[in-house]
């Protein structure tokens, strides 16, 4: 509050299009605000490349609530930038000092395209999602919701894992661009709950399935991922979905 | 009245009608069904919950939303919490009392029988949630936790911490991915309806912008469903995520849809309060958080000192003084209000003096310190003890939302008071639909909260993502046979129809018109301005000289707009600079219409605040006489609105001055 402005220098990953090559940029602005959150820095500027008959650069933003999972940032070589646990709409100017120069990138990963500057392409994961991510219940079938009774702390296990905001930060902290985490949290979340066992083996084969066929890498257990993952959500879902996989092959031959 | 606006309440008694039209309204069988095409614009809860069970039920559906995945609508940032009639707590909840507390805390302004259709399936929703795989919050013995929200005496809250909308909609996202994995659901993302096509008078399919390529696309439905959301944006700053809009709402008003009572607005109580000229957006804290936090300001004018050191006797905790029976409880309208007299007249605090204090130390250390104590067999623990013990619950009921917090502000909740102040939330006003859910244009629905049917004046917390399920799984599955019933002998329609044609070139011109003024001031500009003026004319407190300077204002500005904006870039290419000056150019239209319609509505009801009608005690002061009815205007052309009045019967409920007292 009432700290002074900042003089801050970008350099930001310009590509116009997914076909054409990218380059950096550099950026100057002279009055960021502590206060300002990084979107809202980028929002100045793009007033500025504005006024000055330039293209502003294209980002991917929504909720700017940290839950939507739709802001992307590459930030100093890592995705959300250098704050534990927050998204890039979240992390405020406060954390970098005056003076600093930024390096702003897209998420880096063949099964992410570019679409343009900062906004790259993750429908891959609606397709793995689509592949198996759901518990089948036609609208209409369901019981009592009381019926179903379940302890809190699975409840919360299985909260935690469904926390995911499907923002692909853990394949851009991938050196191999692996999606394990994202899609571990979805399988743990169903195979910790009830209503999740029916389909349990078949729910873990089709996903990991169209995970690869998306071309996402394999696991090499670095951890990046979770380290980098702006909900926190546990490596231990990736050795979850591990036995999963394993017990659903075990089951299904 | 006007003979336009049949709401098609079914007649009979109240309980009783919805059973009664769902056992009688057409069907349409299975083999007619996978011939019937279902456009569904949006994927919020709304949108997600309809295209789902719509495709569950044999149609073909098209599903469109802007971000670059259907399970990113703003349905996902919803906090606090679902209502459900379950009465799991045995507190004496029912289906009548939920819908009571609806029709009141709406002021008196919403329909009986859609809100009593709305409190029946609220206790589907929950079931059907939990059979998904939600995981709502529970108890050591397995069942639900409910909490309390404003409005209500009884603990009707489902909730999954403060995440409920991104839980439910995560749920009706998969449900729909489930289809679209099956074949019965194509998904559009990244792409922006920009108008709708009718031929005949009836909706026929959309005009749509792919925002990827740019280019436009035709696509014909034998129905059409609008699920997109509220227009809160209007005012720039609101808690609303960055892209709602109000833009397929106001091209299918401009199409023969009537709006229903575009000025009602909700404005929130309880949000971080602005900080700076380049603030985007506003951030709310969950009403939840008044189960627990106690809402005050120093009893001094402009006092200086930090508020842990102000002591109990100095502080005004002005909820619980106005209103002892509901507290820091009462509906958002009334804690708006209350706010906003509060620091006009001098005891705002923090750096802008334009805010109050939502403080959390007497609850943590007193109600939820001493129950662990107790708990865990602990005697005369200390104050560290107490605090520490609450801290852990505070933790798990809030930490996401006190974590935001000082994310944002950089101060501490556990430590400090929060800052809070009411900023734009809602919009309850929207397309005008019946019981059905249809518009004024046969064939085209509205769903979610870009309708403007069951919340009255003013929407009770956790009763939207109830609303936007209702709509969704339970209601539009029924009543969209009744007309699609009729349409079985619909062939699918070219989209080389003129009528396509046409539609589509209008909507070229549109963008043609945004790019080439080549102008000097950005769009994000224009929003702030018309922003400004809303929040200033048409927010918390209207005006007649008010709202009458704020239309010549927004006339001004949408003129400058048209003659001064720069929009960079081509049409073919990712754009979001291009799409934001459409949405901007349509809330440029609409802001006149809310000033005009908050203009036309002599009385204050809910979350309308005319300040020349109150009672003695500032409280709104309804005329129900002259207003009990719903506006519906009907857009004529240029700057002309015709109004068309539906007249609000309460059969069921004793109108009455609505207290909280
Ligand atoms: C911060 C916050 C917290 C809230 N907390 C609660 C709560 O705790 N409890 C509660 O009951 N309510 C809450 N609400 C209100 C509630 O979240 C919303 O009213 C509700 O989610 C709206 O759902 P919807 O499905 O109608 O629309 P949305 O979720 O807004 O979805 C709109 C959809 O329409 C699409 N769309 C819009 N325009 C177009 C277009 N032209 N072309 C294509 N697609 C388009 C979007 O892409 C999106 O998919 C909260 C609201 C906010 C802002
Ligand atoms: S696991 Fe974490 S980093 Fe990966 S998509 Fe989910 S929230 Fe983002
Ligand atoms: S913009 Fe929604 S998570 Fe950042």
């Amino acid at each position: 509050m009432g700290s002074e402005a900042m003089k801050i220098t970008l350099k930001v990953w310009r590509q116009p299009n997914s076909k054409a090559e990218g380059k950096f940029e550099t950026y100057q602005l002279d009055h960021v605000s502590p206060d300002m959150s990084f979107l809202e820095m980028f929002d100045v500027l793009n007033e500025q490349l504005i006024a000055e008959g330039g293209e502003p650069v294209a980002f991917d933003h929504d909720c700017r609530e940290g839950i939507c999972g739709m802001c992307s940032m590459f930030i100093n070589g890592r995705p959300h930038g250098p704050k534990q646990a927050v998204t890039t709409c979240q992390l405020h100017m406060r954390s970098f000092k005056d003076g600093d120069t930024i390096v702003v990138e897209p998420w880096r990963a063949q099964s992410f395209p570019v679409i343009k500057d900062l906004t790259v392409d993750r429908s891959a994961f609606d397709r793995i999602i689509a592949a198996g991510g759901f518990v089948s219940v036609n609208t209409g079938n369901a019981v009592d919701a009381n019926s179903i009774l379940i302890p809190k702390d699975t409840a919360d296990d299985a909260f935690a894992a469904a926390t995911c905001i499907g923002c692909g930060a853990c394949v851009a902290a991938c050196k191999n661009s692996s999606a394990m985490l994202f899609v571990s949290a979805k399988v743990s979340q169903l195979a910790l709950l009830p209503q999740g066992q029916a389909e349990r083996e078949n729910r873990v084969i089709a996903m990991v399935d169209q995970m690869d066929k998306e071309g996402f890498g394999s696991c090499t257990n670095t951890g990046a991922c979770s380290a980098e993952c702006p909900k926190e959500i546990d490596l231990s879902n990736i050795a979850r979905m591990n036995r999963e996989y394993v017990r659903a092959k075990l089951v299904s031959k | 009245m006007s003979n336009k606006l049949d709401s098609k309440i079914p007649a009979g008694p109240l309980a009783e009608k919805w059973t009664q039209y769902r056992s009688t309204v057409p069907l349409v069988n299975p083999a007619n069904k996978r011939n019937l095409e279902v456009i569904v614009v949006g994927t919020g809860l709304a949108g997600a919950s309809a295209a789902a069970t719509l495709a569950e039920l044999g149609y073909k559906v098209k599903a469109f939303c802007f971000q670059d995945s259907p399970r990113r609508a703003h349905s996902i940032a919803a906090q606090g919490g679902i209502n459900a009639a379950k009465n799991y707590q045995n507190d004496g909840d029912s289906v009548y009392r939920l819908f009571y507390d609806t029709i009141k805390g709406g002021d008196y302004r919403a329909r009986e029988g859609n809100v009593y259709r709305l409190a029946e399936v609220s206790v589907n929703i929950i079931d059907q949630c939990v059979a998904q795989g939600v995981p709502f919050a529970r108890e050591y013995g397995g069942t639900l936790s409910n909490r309390s929200f404003g409005g209500t005496q009884v603990q009707r809250t489902f909730y999954a911490a403060g995440q409920t909308g991104q839980q439910l909609l995560l749920g009706a996202y998969s449900a729909l991915e489930r289809q679209v994995g099956l074949g019965n659901v194509k998904m559009y993302s990244r792409h922006e309806m920009l108008d709708v096509v009718t031929i005949e008078g009836k909706a026929r399919g959309i005009i749509a912008r792919n925002l990827v390529s740019g280019k436009l696309e035709r696509h014909f439905g034998h129905a059409v469903l609008l699920c997109t959301g509220g227009y809160g944006n209007v005012f720039y700053l609101s808690t609303n995520a960055m892209g709602s809009n109000v833009t397929a709402a106001w091209k299918a008003h401009k199409k023969g849809a009537f709006f229903g009572n575009p000025c009602f607005t909700q404005i929130h109580p309880t949000c971080i309060p602005v900080s700076g000229h380049y603030q985007s957006k506003l951030t709310l804290m969950s009403e939840s958080l008044r189960n627990d936090g106690r809402i005050w300001v120093p009893k001094q004018k402009d006092d200086k000192r930090h508020p842990n050191d102000i002591p109990e006797e100095e502080r005004d905790y002005y909820l619980e003084r106005r209103y002892p029976a509901f507290g820091n409880l009462v509906p958002r309208d009334i804690a708006s209000r209350a706010a906003k007299e509060r620091c006009d007249a001098g005891y705002g605090v923090g750096p802008s003096k334009m805010a109050v204090y939502l403080d959390f130390a007497y609850n943590l250390k007193n109600k939820y310190g001493r129950a662990e104590a107790s708990k865990h067999g602990i005697e005369n623990p200390d104050d560290a003890t107490l605090i520490r013990l609450g801290r852990e619950v505070v933790k798990e009921k809030y930490g996401n939302l006190f974590d935001m917090y000082k994310q944002i502000t950089n101060e501490d909740p556990y430590e400090v008071p929060m800052r809070i102040y009411p900023a734009v939330h809602y919009t309850m006003g929207g397309l005008w639909v019946d019981y059905e859910l249809m518009t004024t244009v046969p064939g085209l629905y509205a769903l979610g909260e870009a309708n403007f049917s069951d919340h009255g004046a003013n929407r009770l917390g956790a009763s939207a993502l109830m609303q936007g399920l209702a709509d969704g799984y339970f209601v539009i599955p029924y009543t969209v046979g009744s007309y699609l019933s009729k349409e079985i002998h619909t062939k699918p329609i070219d989209v080389n129809h003129e009528a396509f044609v046409e539609a589509e070139k209008a909507v070229q011109s549109r963008l043609d018109q945004f790019l080439n003024v080549k102008g000097t001031k950005t769009v994000e500009s224009y929003h702030r301005e018309l922003g400004l003026i809303m929040w200033n004319k048409c927010g918390m407190a209207r005006s007649e000289e008010g709202l009458k300077e704020a239309i010549q204002e927004i006339r001004a500005l949408r003129e400058d707009f048209y003659k001064n904006v720069r929009v960079p870039g081509n049409q073919y290419e990712f754009n979001p600079e291009l799409d934001k000056a459409g949405r901007v150019a349509d809330f440029l239209e609409l802001g006149e219409l809310m000033c005009l319609d908050a203009l036309d509505r002599n009385e204050s009801c809910g979350g309308h605040f005319r300040e020349e009608y109150q009672t003695e005690d500032g409280e709104a002061l309804r005329d129900d006489e002259a207003y009990r009815y719903v506006a519906a205007w009907e857009y004529k052309g240029g700057n002309d609105w015709g109004l068309h009045k539906e007249s609000l019967e309460y059969e069921n409920i004793k109108i009455a001055q609505r207290s909280y007292k």
